[in-house]
C-alpha cells in the first residue's frame, strides 16, 4: 500500500464495517438474552450470539493480519501529538478486544459444557474442558471485556464524529467505502 | 460302602452343577458401577446427560438368552442434563412432569443372541404414562466375577410427549434422544 494513501483499502474498510455491524447486533443480544427464562427462543438467541461472535473472531484475526502487513493511512499533520498517541492506543486496544471478547465467550461456552457449532454446521473445538468454576470466572471476564469494548467503541465513534463534523478533517473518510480519495 | 460312595458322587455332582450355574448367571446389578445416560442435540450442539438414581434388576445367562430378564426403574428427578437450568426445566410439566410420573420404566419382553457377544433386548419402555416397545442391542463382556452390559438405542422424545408446547419444536432440541446404558452385573448365590 502506498504510504501516502488517504484511505484504507476496500478490503480493510469492508472488514471494519462488517465487524462493527456484527458487534452492534451481538452485543445488545448478549445483554438481552442473559436474563431470559429458559425457552427454545433463548436457546436460539444464545446460538445466534455465539455464531456472530465466532464470525467476529474470524474477521478480527484476518483484520489483525491485514494490519500487521499494511501501513494505515497517515493521520493529518494538524493533529496534536497527544491525539495521535491516544488514537494509536485506542486502536490497539480495539484490535485486542475484537479478538479477546469472542475468545472469552468461546472459552466460557466450552467451560460451561456447550460446544459451539458455528451456524449449526461447523463444530468449533473446545479448547478447555467442562469446568463450572472456570465457566463462572470466564463469564466475569467476558462481561468485563465487553464493558471495556463498550467504552472504547464509544470513544472511537465520538472521536470519529468530532473529526468529521467539527474538525472537518479526513479521518472518518479514510474508513468510508465508495467515496474515492477526496481532498 | 459302595452305596455311600454313590451318594457322595451324586452330592459332588449336584454341587458342581450348582457352582457352574452360579458362575454363569448374572443376577445382580452393581449400582455404583453402572450408569444410564443419554445424548441429545440442542441447536445442533451435542450434549450428554445421565440419571443419577435408578434401580436395575437383571437375570442373564449367555447360554440361555431367551430366559433373560431385565427391569429398570429410573428416577427422573435425578436427571443431570449438563446444565442446572435445564435440570429444573425438564422435570416440569412440559417435559417429564415428574410430579405425576416420577419414574421411567423398562421391562424386557425378550432377549436374543445376535452372535458372538452381541445380544438384543426387547422390551416395553414407559415414560410419562406412555408405553412403547423398544429394542436395544448390547455387548456382553464377561469378566472374572462381573459382566459388563453395554448398549444404546434411540427414542423420539415426542413419541412420549417429552417436551410439549413450545418445546415440541425439534429444531431447537432434537427429537432423537440416544439412551446409553452401562450395566455391571455380578452373580449372587442362587436363592433357595
Amino acid at each position: 500500500m502506498n504510504e501516502n494513501a488517504q484511505q484504507y483499502t476496500l478490503f480493510a474498510i469492508g472488514l471494519h464495517w462488517w465487524i462493527a455491524i456484527l458487534i452492534f447486533i451481538t452485543f445488545p443480544l448478549g445483554v438481552y438474552m442473559h436474563d431470559l427464562p429458559l425457552s427454545p427462543y433463548k436457546l436460539k438467541l444464545y446460538s445466534w450470539h455465539k455464531w456472530i461472535g465466532v464470525t467476529v473472531f474470524m474477521f478480527a484475526v484476518v483484520r489483525m493480519s491485514w494490519r500487521a502487513s499494511h501501513i494505515p493511512p497517515a493521520l493529518p499533520d494538524s493533529l496534536p501529538q497527544w491525539q495521535k498517541l491516544a488514537s494509536h492506543i485506542t486502536h490497539m486496544l480495539l484490535y485486542v478486544l475484537i479478538v479477546a471478547v469472542p475468545l472469552s465467550g468461546w472459552l466460557m461456552s466450552s467451560a460451561k459444557g456447550f460446544q459451539t457449532v458455528w451456524l449449526g454446521v461447523l463444530p468449533i473445538p473446545d479448547l478447555i474442558g467442562k469446568d463450572k468454576a472456570l465457566g463462572d470466572l470466564l463469564l466475569i471476564v467476558h462481561k468485563s471485556l465487553n464493558v471495556s469494548l463498550l467504552v472504547l467503541v464509544a470513544m472511537h465513534v465520538m472521536a470519529a464524529l468530532k473529526h468529521h463534523f467539527i474538525d472537518k478533517d479526513n479521518i472518518l473518510r479514510r474508513m468510508l467505502p465508495f467515496i474515492g480519495e477526496q481532498s | 460302602m459302595s452305596r455311600m460312595y454313590v451318594k457322595y458322587l451324586v452330592l459332588v455332582g449336584l454341587f458342581l452343577s450348582a457352582a457352574g450355574a452360579q458362575a454363569i448367571e448374572f443376577n445382580q446389578v452393581l449400582p455404583d458401577k453402572s450408569s444410564i445416560g443419554f445424548g441429545y442435540k440442542q441447536m445442533s450442539v451435542p450434549l450428554d446427560g445421565k440419571f443419577k438414581k435408578f434401580a436395575a434388576q437383571i437375570v442373564f445367562d449367555p447360554a440361555r438368552p431367551e430366559a433373560a430378564q431385565a427391569r429398570f426403574d429410573i428416577e427422573l428427578a435425578s436427571i443431570d442434563t449438563g446444565s442446572s437450568e435445564s435440570d429444573e426445566e425438564v422435570v416440569g410439566k412440559d417435559w417429564f412432569n415428574a410430579k405425576v410420573f416420577p419414574t421411567a420404566k423398562f421391562v424386557s419382553t425378550s432377549v436374543k443372541s445376535l452372535g458372538a457377544n452381541r445380544f438384543e433386548v426387547q422390551g416395553k419402555l414407559t415414560i410419562k404414562g406412555k408405553t412403547l416397545t423398544v429394542a436395544a442391542p448390547f455387548i456382553f463382556k464377561p469378566d472374572a466375577a462381573v459382566a459388563l452390559f453395554d448398549g444404546s438405542f434411540s427414542i423420539k422424545r415426542l413419541d412420549y410427549a417429552i417436551g410439549e408446547g413450545e418445546w415440541a419444536d425439534v429444531s431447537t432440541v432434537a427429537n432423537e434422544i440416544q439412551i446409553k446404558f452401562h450395566i455391571v452385573g455380578a452373580s449372587a448365590p442362587a436363592k433357595k
